[in-house]
């Protein structure tokens, strides 16, 4: 093989290689651009971390308008709780502020961290619901046994197109012992 | 494959004045010459074709008919993942690099790859990687369960898995720096070692296909290798990629998945339409229609695919600009498809045709790769794949697009090449046997499911509602047919490499194909060492008329 | 021999072009019985007959040249290789059909996503390996899993699933809907990602865990309609299906009441004898326990522990009773079930399985004192 030839060669594969190692970086790249792309308004799918506490404002309240908002929970696999909205359906105008208290309970005897994620449908209303107080900013840790009455404060921005009469919101507890620093 | 020895040796001492091949099975082993290397490639390829076949017949087997009688649901899971990785990884990509290692240099006229003792060492990591992969199945737990995406939260899960996830990772990583080291060499070999005569638009189309492809591995593998990477730290060092609890998303999971997904399809299928776009003018006697537009096409079906990943995932919970997009975006894919499609049929217009094996296999590809590529276009509606994914019906399209297309043209490739390589004849007879039986039996096989898909059978599943039972043994028992029917072809490679039919092959092997590419303008069998001198001129047809 | 005679039945049949024996034997996709459903059949066919169009056109060319375009014919090779006018036809063409197709496409597509303006919701949870359907405007909330029929025939070797009615395609508790009512869909799962598909209704959609999808349907016609889980979801993906009957409103209204009254009801604690425990605690058992466990309680080796012989399964009952309750990490807790229920499981996995304790258990013992069926 000539002298020129192998130059040839070496300036290619390093060139190739490192665009191999370039792509692999760019999988890796793909995790916060996922997240910035759920964050644009025409995209909006939640993701845990853009649920943000937001300081109380004040609303006109629209009081010719009525909206259904709906809570569900679920407990991921087998997170030892007992987990519950005290009120599964609510009624309010887009403007008022409201607080919805969440029954949890650790059943283990152990102590237990978990985290509550939130997820909207319709998707597109997660950025006019504003929390401004509400278990799912955190991770709660649990005593054994113990019952945490923990309360979710409200309220829809009366910038909610016109169109969404139901919004459900829904929280999914995972136990997260075994992964969290907060133990 | 000691005949090729044999005669290669016989050539050495007679006018190489090169050396030879090392002696014995050593040789094997260190060799860095293409013609070797790439040997060692369709040999494993085929051999994992088998292996893969096994598992597609134990998949059959069970669903011959409603009820669990062979195997449990989870070594079922097994079977499905298995069979797709060990295809698409041990035999599909493996058979095209191997073609690639033969052909390439003969084609464009090099003396050998660009970085022979690399493409030695990306065999044996192949080698290394599949066996790893294989070696899960006798792990406790069995292989890997959760289908060859390995979507979480399933593929971590340890009731699924077992504890051969960290196994099938690091043979994923073994594979994927495997083909990114042939694809490197590849390019290399496209790009600094043509003949002084070829400009790249005077490169046969395998060639075009093929640097395409490598550019797409390049591109594409080690995103792959980063999202297991992911579920690797996710699983054992408490990363939250794709766990919500921790601030992840499983989905992020398939959108890393398909953008290296999308392109991996076409990386076992652009170097198809290359061998397609190589054997048909040869059997028509007609130089290709529309060679610039087959380039042009060919890099836009590559670059498409890059955009496209989110119709794997059309049901997911995809905004609808989202949906909208990847519906739009597929469907453009129809159109330098089509073009393919059309300028293979304008190639065998006005031609001479004959029909010997490889131009049968040819045209039964082109036949059925267009019906894989209209239930493609039919998936590509969303609101249809609503209905269609996830069922029978995108098995049936899939495997229209791998099994009629990849394969059969992997089989035409050899038909072609074989008598090349070694200086014999295959049995013509037997070779037309093998090809009436296998495209019969392939669409007794895989025709039918597209009416269970339709009907509301679910893919991956191991038992199935009673209204499916009939057309699940049909397609079982085409499945066995075609299954039978490769055993031929092992027999036919076995018999052509020992001599075949005695009939002493010319150095053109086929009428005038000469015109058609360099690799025919040399002695029949290929001697251990071609163009040490580059060819002076170009003979392929197009070029002929454009120069 | 039975299958072979089936089989040259149904290739008869097909030969025919007959009507498999089959009732619900279909080889087109089904319309459906909604709006979407139908939108999408009549989409389905559009380009399903664009294709055949193609289809006939490119390969009747193609074997007009194969026939007529033959060496052994004598014909002689053009040797034409580019046509530009041609090639800019048969780019411009498929553009066209394409975004004729896409506007229908985009109709439809818009359609199925507007979940808006819905009458109720109920929430889907899958799990492994069953739905989990709440009502969120009452507070009928019920799992829904595979019947005991179909959960014994696909689990015993030798029995055959053709005697089995709707064999792998009925529940132990249908989803109950009211016809011409928008019910909007809220989809999550529990652990790994299903896939919530009734081919009738026209979509299937992801149930991911953490996070909520959504689907609407409006059914027009009263009737049962039956699908299956459609994402690899483990072991028992195949065997996770779904039904849904769609009722008139008074039928439907009747069923809340019935339900509701039904999910009040307290436990019947009165004693059994061993026969009923045993019978009970099997369906019990088939309900919560065999997806892992399996049917003869042998577990899989190396991943899920046996029953047969277990330390935990033979040992006092009472700590058996506190463990099911409790779980582990790797088994959820068994608290939803109610006194009775853990009085027949514990009765059956104690005397069946290959194990043999001897006491039997009866509700009263099992109760406890708040013991409802929630």
């Amino acid at each position: 093989m000539s002298e020129e030839l192998s130059k040839k060669h070496t300036k290619l594969v390093r060139i190739l290689v490192f665009v191999a190692v370039a792509m692999f970086g760019f999988g890796y790249a793909l995790v916060p651009i996922y997240d910035v792309l759920c964050e644009w308004k025409w995209i909006e799918r939640d993701r845990p971390d853009d649920i943000k506490q937001v300081s109380e404002a004040t609303y006109k309240i629209d009081l010719d308008r009525e909206i259904t908002v709906e809570f569900i929970t679920t407990l991921n696999e087998s997170t030892p709780m007992e987990f519950y909205p005290e009120v599964k359906q609510l009624k309010v105008h887009p403007g008022e502020y409201h607080t919805v208290n969440f029954y949890a309970e650790n059943k283990a005897n152990k102590v237990m961290v978990s985290r509550a994620i939130a997820s909207f449908s319709p998707a597109l209303t997660s950025s006019y619901f504003e929390k401004t107080q509400c278990f799912c900013f955190s991770e709660q840790t649990f005593q054994p046994k113990e019952i945490k009455i923990m309360p979710m404060r409200f309220v829809i921005n009366p910038d909610l197109p016109v169109s969404y009469k139901t919004i459900t919101l829904s929280y999914t507890f995972f136990d997260n012992t075994d992964k969290s620093v907060n133990k | 494959m000691s005949a090729v020895a044999e005669h290669d040796d016989h050539h050495d001492h007679h006018d190489d004045h090169d050396h030879g091949p090392a002696k014995g099975l050593l040789r094997w082993v260190i060799t860095t010459n293409h013609k070797d290397i790439g040997t060692l490639y369709l040999l494993f390829a085929l051999a994992m074709f088998f292996v893969g076949g096994s598992m597609a017949m134990v998949i059959r087997a069970e669903l011959f008919e409603p009820g669990l009688q062979f195997v449990d649901p989870a070594f079922f899971n097994s079977m499905t993942t298995m069979h797709a990785l060990v295809m698409v990884f041990g035999a599909v990509m493996p058979a095209f690099v191997g073609l690639a290692n033969w052909q390439i240099p003969l084609m464009i006229g090099a003396a050998d790859m660009a970085l022979p003792r690399m493409n030695n060492m990306s065999f044996w990591m192949l080698v290394a990687g599949v066996l790893l992969l294989a070696s899960t199945l006798f792990m406790e737990g069995g292989a890997p369960n959760g289908g060859w995406t390995l979507y979480p939260p399933l593929v971590l899960q340890p009731i699924t898995v077992g504890k051969a996830l960290p196994f099938a990772i690091f043979s994923v990583h073994l594979l994927g720096i495997s083909s990114i080291m042939g694809a490197i060499n590849i390019i290399a070999t496209i790009l600094n070692m043509r003949a002084p005569a070829m400009r790249l638009m005077d490169m046969p189309l395998f060639v075009w296909t093929w640097l395409i492809t490598a550019f797409l591995l390049i591109a594409v593998m080690p995103v792959f290798a980063g999202a297991v990477t992911m579920l690797l730290t996710d699983k054992f060092f408490h990363t939250s990629f794709f766990n919500a609890a921790g601030g992840g998303d499983p989905v992020l999971y398939e959108h890393i998945f398909w953008f290296f997904g999308h392109p991996e399809v076409y990386i076992m299928i652009l170097p198809t339409f290359g061998v397609a776009s190589t054997i048909i003018p040869v059997f028509a006697r007609k130089p290709l229609f529309g060679y610039a537009s087959m380039v042009w096409a060919t890099a836009s079906i590559a670059f498409l695919s890059f955009i496209v990943w989110a119709h794997h995932m059309f049901t997911v919970g995809m905004p609808i600009a989202g949906e909208l997009y990847f519906m739009y975006a597929t469907m453009i894919i129809a159109v330098p498809t089509g073009v393919k499609v059309f300028n293979w049929t304008a190639t065998m217009w006005k031609g001479a045709m004959t029909f010997e094996t490889p131009m049968l296999f040819s045209i039964a590809f082109v036949v059925l790769f267009t019906m894989g590529g209209f239930t493609g276009l039919m998936m590509s509606i969303a609101p249809s794949d609503f209905q269609y994914h996830d069922t029978y019906f995108i098995v049936a399209h899939f495997h229209y697009t791998l099994v009629p297309a990849s394969i059969f043209i992997l089989m035409a490739a050899g038909y072609f090449w074989l008598p090349k390589w070694t200086g014999h004849m295959y049995n013509e007879k037997i070779g037309q046997l093998h090809f009436w039986l296998s495209v019969i039996s392939v669409n007794i096989l895989f025709f039918p499911q597209h009416f269970l898909g339709l009907a509301g059978m679910p893919r991956r599943i191991p038992d199935y509602a009673i209204q499916f039972a009939d057309w699940n043994m049909i397609s079982s028992i085409g499945g066995f047919i075609f299954g039978a029917s490769q055993l031929l072809f092992l027999y036919i490679v076995y018999d052509t490499i020992k001599g075949g039919t005695g009939e002493k092959v010319t150095d053109e092997v086929w009428e005038d194909a000469s015109k058609h590419g360099l690799e025919w303008t040399l002695p029949s069998p290929v001697p251990y060492h071609t163009w040490t001198t580059p060819p002076s001129a170009v003979p392929t047809e197009h070029v002929l008329d454009t120069h | 021999m039975k299958t072979v005679k089936q089989l040259f039945a149904g290739l008869i049949l097909i030969s025919l072009g007959l009507e498999s024996a089959q009732a619900d034997y279909t080889l087109n996709l089904m319309k459906g019985v909604t709006k979407v459903s139908n939108d999408i059949y009549d989409l389905h066919m559009l380009i399903l007959w664009i294709c055949v169009i193609i289809g006939v056109i490119v390969f009747g060319a193609m074997f007009y040249s194969i026939f007529h375009h033959r060496k052994s014919k004598g014909h002689q090779a053009a040797q034409f290789h580019e046509n530009t006018t041609v090639e800019i036809i048969w780019t411009i063409i498929p553009t066209l059909i394409l975004v004729g197709m896409a506007i229908p496409a985009t109709k439809t597509m818009l359609e199925l996503n507007d979940v808006k303006e819905s009458d109720m919701t109920i929430q889907v949870t899958g799990k492994q390996w069953y739905w989990d359907y709440k009502y969120l405007n009452t507070d009928i909330h019920f799992e829904s899993h595979l019947d005991e029929a179909s959960e014994k025939a696909h689990r015993t070797v030798g029995a055959d699933p053709r005697l089995v009615p709707h064999y792998l395609l009925n529940v132990d508790k249908p989803l109950v809907i009211p016809v011409k009512t928008k019910v909007r869909f809220v989809l999550t799962s529990t652990d790994v990602i299903h896939s919530w598909w009734v081919p009738d209704l026209g979509w299937k959609k992801d149930a991911n865990p953490g996070f909520i999808n959504e689907a609407w349907t409006l059914v027009e016609k009263p009737g049962t309609y039956r699908g299956q889980c459609t994402e690899l979801c483990g072991r028992d993906h195949g065997f996770m299906p779904i039904v849904v009957i769609a009722m008139e409103q008074p039928d439907y209204d009747a069923w809340v009441k019935k339900t509701l009254d039904q999910q009040k009801q307290k436990p019947d604690l009165s004693d059994q004898t061993r026969e009923q425990l045993m019978a009970h605690g099997e369906s019990v058992y088939l309900k919560n326990c065999v997806g892992c466990h399996q049917i003869n309680g042998a577990g899989v080796p190396g991943l899920i522990p046996a029953l047969t012989g277990s330390a935990i399964a033979t040992g006092k009952w009472e700590s058996l009773d506190g463990f099911l309750r409790a779980g582990t990490s790797k088994m959820p807790k068994f608290d939803k079930l109610n006194g009775k229920e853990f009085a027949e499981l514990m009765t059956y996995v104690r005397n069946n399985l290959g194990n043999n304790v001897g006491e039997i258990l009866q509700p009263k013992q099992t109760a406890l004192p708040d013991d409802d069926d929630e």
